[in-house]
């Protein structure tokens, strides 16, 4: 029963970063049916960003090497890593998708690569291609809940995420930009000729999810002090499969499609199995498709002749 | 009936000539460096083979494949099982000689021979359920088992695992490896030219129409992927045999991405659009390479210009080099303005290659 508990907990927080992640993947895919494979490299780039801030942070406070941990400076650094990660989604969609709209679809899939390729080798070649320890931002503590070791980081991973979630569940179901938002996720052509100014709206799409994707990536910092430039691949991709999971286009879908595949790994990873961890959200994906091909919450479409 | 397979055996003839031919010349041309620029042209030549039989997938019949890596890995690995546990220690107490030069290389046909079928096993079985999905789906299906079987081969402890197989024979060559890019090439070319390849295109243009029309979709989807799938797990016991040595990281979705990249950069469907972009894509790091120690760089962009490349392609020609037409089409479209596809469509050619099979 311990066990169980334990395991489920750190699914959780896993789950809960994946889930950050998918959401940008979800939101994209919902208005540009665009698989934006990049994603899961700004979500890298947000955790260098932190790695980095923190040191410019230390440099500007005058503390030679680690700087001391407090929670302005992780506010500090997060909000620094936001908006990096937040001008890059930008750039990346003008740049590299915007161009390609009329195009065939396949062709903004091969630019995403193609930017996905440039953040990992960019990455290695600007910030090295060797592991980086991630700076303590705020001080650790062991937990103990009936015997449920736990650390406080996971206990911030899970309500920073939850934070975040619940904006970003108001911002689409609460505020006008959202309600365009959905409107260009339904009817792209519609929704413009509504007077809704679509290039905006994807614009900021883009900015959310790689806003989300820095949070995931500090977050991801904090619980995993080891990040690389080819650290984004994998979670990135889970991620995808968790949006896939949930319903592509879904919000919530993504929410619970995260959680789900980051408990069912750690279950995985607990048991003799652990060497099929990375194999297992595959696994997952490909039974949900093949019985349910709309994923958990996504409406089933009709097909139009 | 005119013996139409004659015209290709005489090309395989010719085509073996040729390699044979080319391989004297480029072993003892005197240029220095000459082991390094052999090693670039043979990866290109099993890049052309990835790319061509992906094409296959992609672009004649228009089903979005993510997992061509995972099916390179079964080719790699079960034909590298063959020479490595029984092909090889059997040559071994064999006296050196013609004999053993000869049999190497027939066990070597056998291997890849077998990897490629297993591969297109494989395939039929991924791609019988995995095919009733459409579009992303499909692709992210594929590219998850594509995934599944490089974490499958990563846990067998016989080929070596997460270590890598490392002491496969080296007998894969420039003359195999042209041979069957060229086989590719030839088979992908008479295919679409087949009722076959006509069904092909019907599913990629219009799914439902092809289906009204009385096209049996998924059972010409699934061939499509079956052929694709025999060549790419070909290409998988070359590359591994050339290169002696197999790990699992070598066949990450990275690897797929690079052949999906080659197919739609030279157009989806132009065969030879599919060859002259995985000649590009292969040579572009390398000449970048040479660039590099040119100007005695440090640190190593070339990795960041060919990515920034491929954007900026991808950007100025979305449509791909060649679009979807092949290119000498292109070199005659000034003299016919018709396509030469529909001119060929005449009785007798419909005749000829009306059977189900291509080995009438």
């Amino acid at each position: 029963m311990q066990t169980f508990l334990q395991n489920l907990l750190n699914g959780i927080a896993s789950g809960s970063i994946y889930a950050l992640i998918a959401l940008g993947y979800t939101m994209v895919y919902g208005i540009l049916k665009l698989i934006n494979f990049a994603h899961g490299d700004v979500f890298m780039l947000g955790s260098f960003m932190g790695y980095y801030g923190a040191r410019m942070y230390a440099s500007v406070t005058h503390q030679p090497g680690a700087p001391a941990p407090s929670w302005a400076m992780a506010g500090i650094i997060l909000v620094f890593a936001m908006l990096v990660c937040g001008t890059f989604g930008y750039l990346n969609e003008r740049i590299a998708y915007r161009p390609l709209r009329s195009a065939p679809r396949i062709a903004s899939l091969i630019t995403a690569i193609g930017v996905s390729f440039f953040l990992e080798f960019g990455g290695q070649f600007v910030f090295g291609p060797d592991p980086k320890f991630f700076p303590t931002l705020i001080e650790k503590h062991r937990l103990n809940f009936f015997g449920i070791v736990t650390t406080s980081y996971q206990v911030i991973v899970l309500v920073v995420a939850l934070i975040f979630m619940v904006m970003l569940q108001y911002i689409i179901y609460g505020t006008k930009f959202g309600r365009a938002m959905r409107a260009v996720s339904f009817n792209f052509e519609t929704a413009s000729l509504m007077g809704i100014p679509t290039d905006r709206i994807i614009s900021t799409t883009f900015i959310i999810g790689s806003v989300l994707a820095a949070v995931a990536g500090i977050l991801f910092g904090l619980a995993y002090p080891k990040i690389d430039p080819l650290m984004g691949i994998m979670p990135g991709l889970k991620a995808f499969v968790a949006a896939v999971l949930g319903g592509i286009g879904n919000v919530p879908g993504a929410m619970v499609g995260g959680l789900l595949i980051g408990v069912v790994e750690a279950f995985v990873a607990g048991s003799s199995f652990s060497t099929y961890r990375d194999a297992i959200a595959f696994v997952i994906l490909i039974l949900i498709l093949l019985f349910r091909p709309s994923g958990l919450f996504g409406k089933a479409q009709a097909e139009k002749v | 009936m005119r013996k139409w397979w004659l015209k290709d055996i005489v090309l395989l003839i010719v085509g073996l000539a040729v390699l044979v031919g080319a391989n004297y010349i480029l072993q003892v041309l005197p240029i220095q460096g000459m082991a390094y620029y052999f090693r670039v042209i043979i990866l290109i030549g099993i890049s052309i083979t990835l790319a061509v039989s992906l094409n296959i997938i992609n672009g004649h019949a228009g089903q979005f494949s993510l997992g061509h890596a995972g099916f390179m890995a079964i080719g790699a690995y079960l034909s590298a099982f063959v020479t490595y546990f029984y092909a090889s220690p059997y040559l071994e107490k064999l006296p050196e000689g013609l004999n053993r030069l000869v049999l190497q290389n027939v066990f070597f046909l056998g291997a890849v021979l077998f990897g490629g079928l297993c591969a297109a096993i494989a395939g039929y079985l991924v791609g019988l359920p995995s095919l009733r999905l459409r579009g992303d789906y499909l692709a992210i299906v594929t590219l998850g088992f594509g995934e599944i079987i490089r974490v499958i081969f990563l846990n067998v402890e016989k080929l070596g695992g997460a270590r890598g197989l490392s002491g496969v024979p080296a007998w894969s060559n420039f003359i195999w490896v042209y041979f069957f890019a060229w086989m590719t090439v030839l088979v992908s070319m008479r295919l679409i030219k087949s009722s076959i390849g006509r069904a092909f295109l019907a599913v990629r243009e219009d799914e439902i129409a092809a289906e009204a029309m009385g096209v049996d979709t998924t059972r010409y989807k699934v061939q499509a992927f079956v052929i694709g799938s025999f060549f790419a797990g070909v290409a998988g016991g070359l590359y591994g045999h050339y290169l002696a040595y197999l790990n699992p990281a070598m066949f990450t979705f990275m690897k797929s991405f690079e052949v999906i990249t080659m197919v739609v950069l030279g157009g989806l469907g132009s065969i030879s659009g599919s060859i002259v972009a995985a000649i590009i894509l292969t040579f572009l790091p390398e000449g970048l390479r040479m660039a590099k120690e040119f100007l005695h760089m440090n640190s190593d962009p070339r990795m960041v210009i060919y990515s920034i490349l491929l954007i900026v392609l991808m950007l100025t020609r979305p449509q791909g080099l060649f679009g979807r037409r092949e290119l000498w089409e292109i070199l005659a479209r000034r003299k016919d303005t018709v396509p030469k596809e529909t001119r060929d469509q005449d009785k007798g050619k419909m005749n000829r290659t009306s059977g189900p099979s291509i080995s009438e």
